[in-house]
């Protein structure tokens, strides 16, 4: 027995596939993009004994930490939402996705997570070589774990290494699908892309301080412009190391969200030809190209949206472009939507199948082209994000060249809020590619000599047993919960930022303790 | 003989029981912190006695959850679907517990600290009862379909077993964490989680046994009697330790019990993963719920690579915070204010 009489569950499982997902992918780039940095400053402080690597790694470690806690927590939901609103989908790819998610658990979770635990309650406990290469087993684990995800995702964006057995994809290559074209294309991608994000986190709240330092006169500037660092010993942590602080963080967050950008701009270049091919629908969809032709779209007007290009028009095109984006030559075609659809419809049918799982669904037309108005503009949205977030960069080094940030507030701001640039260029290249594979949530492998008929129309991914109401249910918890929580991290990252390194270390306003003094060994050097 | 999927039903009974055994007394703890501490002080103890391991413990939950799904997808597939409304409050709990954990130390006010503790003892108890129901359900059965889909609505599931597993996993937990916090602490709470042991772990171990009974009787094999009356004297010892004060052979019987009795239950409904109450002819087996015999090839061998290991470096982090956490071993709470110049 079904509940195909009341509502369709399948668009609210999706929302709250989206807004789960999404959500999470907010704390994933900035831990993963934060903690290598984090490794590094640490490093640095081995290497050179420098304080002020010390005090940034005591500082971006608290706000690593706040950050971490919030991607573990929202990541349960990830591993546990497959069976719970996706059963068929689970099923169907049980044998080839189920793998790599274990393998993220066994070989990259368990890694990030007690190592982390180790290096949080280790400080004075371990000796400060182990200690350091704790935090970059956990940082390896993220890593790692970012990796085994990756290669999941890229098999439903393109299916590798397996047979079709009873009509369900078994796996026979496991080489085949951890090395997927697609998947590292994709996970360089998003290793850039948190990179970028933990780079505009160091610059925008380097900016902040340094700032605020000018602003309560602390440190002002010459005739010629050149910064003099002064201190101020009513302010804990206000010393003149702590200038050295804020200006070697934006200046390493800089020159990382530059070379991240470099980074995405390569890697995505590559992930783009990849899709060209295996997915074309969705880059003729993300260029809004309706029509078969080499022009790349710079703004397209009309109801993007209507999904059948009916009232798409293309305002301003740049001949010649797309086809070199997608084949390195000018003159080459690239399909469009239209002519798509007939060979979609070919290969892949018209109609859903008459499966009494599907409920009200069984039986219904397939739209090939997906929301176009999401694609085209994800896509736009992306690079435009993470240029912005580039070129920021690049005025921002050269505005602080003499060691210390101008004085206006309004660019204060503006190196603040750019600290959301590189979250939305995340989030809308998610959208984007995982909006531009639908129909399908397994999308079907069209290279020569690729795995055919493996594949599986998201309509037809949804727990037959779940009801409307029970995703709903969730649906509304998990977005009240998750919002909720929001504002609790925001609070605590706005408050540990303002407090500066004294936040960290609180013992830098109290009298000096004797280095070589021994540590009373009974008392935690961090507790909860 | 389907020796990779008989394979793979031992490992993810172990992952349940590393899981049960480790993840036990966080969440025991986390309901403590409600139940037994009376003061702050004795919060930050008993919170501080599982922070450097409690992440680690949990990734035991993500590794079942993820091995079931790719060694049982049809398992992982019927199980969580079907029991999707009490899944939810597992997740719902695991998270607010997990923020607060974090969360409630970087606060200052009363107000901040008692709100997390709420959400860190209620979403500790939520996600032990949540992980009761589901871990019993699968062994006496679901309501599930040809297909695997339940049937009956969104609580078609609910049943006295249901009921009767959360208590199980919730008195354990709150055992366990007893006798977990009388070996990591010093000082008040040490002294008190020893008789809050002592006292109650004939009481909350009753609804474990009463599941550990049922199950033998259900399916009646002869051999497993003799985990379960290991089990049971694994817990009379451990009790008798509690009270002479050993405790570490205390705690060293709690586990002792869990192994055995776990291992009756997962012996018992053995070959079956998810029976179905509808029909027997829809029950889901490690025969015809596992994955290929070459995706479970792989994934032993992830696993005889992967497992050793993390039991090696997780139990590396018990020997470095080996040491009790006493009350006087907090270190005082600093507020953190925003440097910048009082005008």
């Amino acid at each position: 027995m079904h509940f195909t009489t009341e509502l369709d569950p399948l668009l609210i499982a999706r929302w709250q596939f989206g807004i789960v997902t999404v959500y999470h992918f907010w704390m994933v780039p900035l831990t993963i993009g934060l903690g290598p940095l984090v490794a590094l400053m640490q490093t640095l402080w081995m290497r050179t004994g420098n304080d002020r690597y010390y005090r940034m790694t005591k500082f971006w470690g608290k706000i690593y930490l706040i950050n971490f806690i919030m991607g573990v927590a929202t990541g349960l939901v990830q591993e546990f939402q497959f069976g719970l609103a996706w059963s068929e989908y689970s099923r169907f790819v049980g044998d080839v996705f189920g793998a790599p998610l274990a393998m993220e658990a066994l070989l990259a979770f368990f890694v990030e997570s007690t190592f982390l635990g180790l290096w949080i309650f280790g400080w004075g406990k371990l000796p400060r070589r182990i200690h350091l290469a704790c935090l970059w087993l956990a940082v390896a684990g993220s890593v790692v774990s970012a990796y085994f995800i990756i290669a999941a995702n890229s098999w439903m964006q393109h299916p590798v290494g397996v047979t079709l057995v009873h009509g369900r994809p078994v796996m026979n290559d496991i080489g085949a699908i951890l090395g997927n074209n697609t998947a590292v294309a994709a996970f360089t991608h998003t290793i850039f892309g948190a990179l970028a994000v933990g780079g505009a986190m160091l610059l925008g709240v380097g900016w902040y301080h340094l700032w605020q330092r000018r602003r309560d006169g602390i440190d002002t500037v010459g005739p010629d412009q050149r910064v003099i660092v002064g201190e101020a010993p009513d302010v804990p942590g206000r010393d003149k190391s702590d200038h050295r602080v804020w200006l070697t963080s934006l200046r390493i967050g800089a020159v990382t969200a530059i070379i991240a950008f470099a980074g995405v701009t390569i890697t995505g270049d590559a992930q783009a030809r990849l899709m060209f091919v295996q997915q074309p629908m969705k880059m003729a969809s993300a260029e809004a190209a309706c029509h078969t032709g080499t022009s790349f779209s710079l703004l397209a007007f009309g109801d993007i949206g209507s999904k059948d290009c009916a009232g798409v028009v293309n305002v301003i095109e740049v001949p010649g472009v797309l086809g070199f984006l997608a084949n390195g030559d000018f003159n080459e075609p690239v399909k469009g939507v239209n002519e798509l659809v007939p060979s979609y419809q070919q290969k892949y049918g018209t109609h859903l199948p008459d499966d009494a799982k599907l409920g009200d669904r069984a039986g219904s037309k397939i739209n090939y082209v997906p929301v176009m108005a999401v694609t085209y503009w994800g896509f736009r949205l992306m690079i435009l994000f993470g240029a912005l977030a580039a070129f920021a960069s690049v005025v921002a080094l050269w505005l602080t060249r003499k060691g210390t940030v101008p004085q206006p507030r309004w660019l204060m701001w503006l190196a603040v809020s750019g600290i959301f640039a590189p979250f939305a260029a995340n989030s809308a290249g998610w959208i984007f590619t995982e909006m531009g594979r639908q129909p399908f949530v397994v999308a079907p492998n069209p290279t020569p000599g690729g795995v055919d008929g493996v594949f599986m129309f998201t309509a037809a991914a949804v727990s037959p047993g779940v009801t409307f109401g029970e995703i709903a249910f969730s649906l509304v918890s998990f977005t009240i919960v998750y919002a909720v929580l929001m504002v609790f991290e925001v609070r605590l990252l706005v408050k540990y930022i303002r407090g500066g390194v004294a936040a960290a270390i609180p013992e830098l306003g109290e009298k000096p303790k004797d280095p070589d003094a021994p540590a009373d060994d009974d008392v935690l050097a961090f507790a909860y | 003989m389907d020796f990779l999927p008989t394979l793979w039903f031992v490992i993810i009974a172990v992952l349940w029981i590393g899981y049960l055994f480790l993840e036990g007394f966080d969440l025991g703890v986390g309901m403590h912190m409600l139940l037994s501490a009376r003061n702050d002080n004795d919060r930050r103890v008993m919170l501080n006695s599982i922070g450097p391991v409690w992440d680690g413990n949990e990734v035991w939950l993500i590794t079942a959850g993820g091995a079931t799904f790719a060694a049982f997808p049809f398992w992982y597939a019927s199980l969580f679907s079907t029991l999707y409304v009490p899944l939810v409050f597992v997740l719902l709990g695991l998270i607010f517990r997990a923020v607060a954990i974090e969360y409630r130390g970087k606060g200052h006010t009363t107000r901040w600290t008692h709100g997390w503790d709420l959400a860190l003892g209620l979403g500790s108890f939520v996600s032990a009862f949540g992980v009761g129901v589901m871990l019993v359900l699968t062994t006496t059965g679901l309501p599930i379909d040809s297909n695997g889909d339940g049937v009956g609505g969104p609580f078609g599931w609910l049943n006295g077993w249901a009921v009767l597993g959360g208590l199980a996993v919730v008195g354990f937990c709150l055992v366990h964490a007893a006798v977990f916090l009388a070996l990591k602490t010093d000082g008040d709470v040490r002294v008190r989680s020893r008789r809050f042991a002592v006292r109650w772990m004939p009481a909350l171990l009753i609804p474990i046994a009463l599941w550990v009974l049922a199950v033998q009787f259900m399916n009646g094999k002869a051999y497993t009697w003799i985990l379960v009356a290991a089990a049971v004297v694994a817990a009379v010892i451990a009790w008798r330790w509690a009270r002479r004060g050993s405790e570490g052979r205390a705690f060293a019987g709690m586990a002792a019990f869990l192994v055995f009795g776990a291992a009756s239950i997962f012996a018992n409904v053995f070959p079956n993963v998810l029976p179905s109450t509808v029909s027997a002819a829809y029950d889901l087996t490690v025969s015809n719920a596992a994955s290929s015999a070459y995706t479970l090839g792989v994934m032993s061998v992830v696993a005889a690579f992967g497992v050793p290991l993390v039991l090696v470096y997780q139990g590396w982090t018990y020997w470095v915070f080996r040491k009790r956490v006493a009350g006087t071993s907090i270190p005082e709470v600093k507020p953190v204010r925003a440097a910048v110049k009082p005008r």
